[in-house]
């Protein structure tokens, strides 16, 4: 039996900070991970650091997920993300879906939400663009 | 106790911010500081590989190390650790880290306003010169009764706590 949310494989950086699939949704990953001292800023908020990170792993996750379906498989290389803080990081489990804005032969541009309890209130936004080598 | 609070020292408080939380799990390090800057150090770890075929440290511990270093050039710059919230980050990656190389993020903080602190700085591995990325963000300053500033600390998002 092949489950598509468990076979895809998060780097190194993503496991030890305990990310992990939590859904497919419109054949996108959905990330997600638990609140714990690896997350912790201030005592009971998540650090910016680690929301950035859970961002970021949505977004390479997505774009990974939609070129394994066009047979295509670059090395992917960031050239940059931008984030928003919209609110903070309680103790709480976070998710995180990207969108895929533009894919193109080079580039693929993304935005990512990250939430908490309320899908419809983001904790945090990021956009990426990444170059696909 | 007393109510006079002394200057923030970024090697100081980098003690206590290192010794637990998301920034000791990746084992971040005080590196140096000017009037305005701080740099830390963001060591090479196995398990903080972005890729599974190159021994390149991931991003993320780099926005990580950049936020960190961020919040720490305010207080550094205004002399008081009183609560910031990171509203905006960017960062533009010109090249991959060198492999199994540490990271170190220099940021200064070159403008404070009543509300707002912005910053841009630089991720190196060994040369500030040849800059593993550059970043700017923008901080709220989060006002507070100064009698209450022991409590307080950099916290992510949000002004409305």
């Amino acid at each position: 039996m092949s489950d598509p949310a468990r076979d895809l494989v998060l780097p190194a950086y993503a496991r030890a900070l305990g990310i992990e699939v939590h859904a497919l949704e419109d054949d996108l990953p959905v990330l997600t991970v638990d609140f714990g001292p690896n997350v912790e800023g201030r005592p009971g908020h998540f650090h910016g650091g680690a929301t950035a990170g859970l961002l970021e792993n949505a977004g390479y996750a997505a774009l990974r997920a939609v070129l394994v379906r066009e047979g295509r498989n670059p090395q992917l290389k960031p050239i940059n993300i931008t984030v928003q803080y919209l609110s903070a990081g309680k103790q709480k489990q976070t998710f995180a879906l990207a969108r895929i804005t533009r894919l193109g032969r080079r580039n693929a541009n993304l935005s990512v939400e990250a939430w908490q309890d309320d899908r419809n209130r983001p904790i945090a936004t990021a956009i990426m663009n990444i170059l696909m080598g | 106790m007393s109510s006079q609070q002394a200057r923030f020292d970024p090697k100081e408080a980098s003690k206590f911010f290192f010794r637990h939380g998301h920034s000791g799990w990746l084992g971040l390090t005080y590196r140096d500081h000017g009037e305005n800057w701080v740099e830390l150090e963001l060591p090479w770890r196995e398990d903080l590989l972005g890729e599974p075929d190159r021994p390149v440290l991931a991003s993320g511990p780099i926005v990580s190390l950049m936020d960190m270093a961020s919040g720490m050039s305010i207080w550094q710059t205004t002399g008081s650790f009183t609560p910031i919230a990171t509203l905006d980050l960017r960062v533009d990656y010109q090249r991959p880290a060198r492999e199994r190389g540490a990271v170190y993020g220099r940021v200064e903080c070159y403008r404070t306003t009543r509300s707002a602190a912005f910053v841009r700085g630089i991720a190196h591995d060994g040369d500030p010169d040849d800059p593993v990325a550059h970043v700017a963000g923008v901080f709220m300053t989060i006002a507070s009764d100064p009698r209450q500033k022991m409590e307080t600390a950099k916290s992510e998002g949000g002004t409305d706590e």
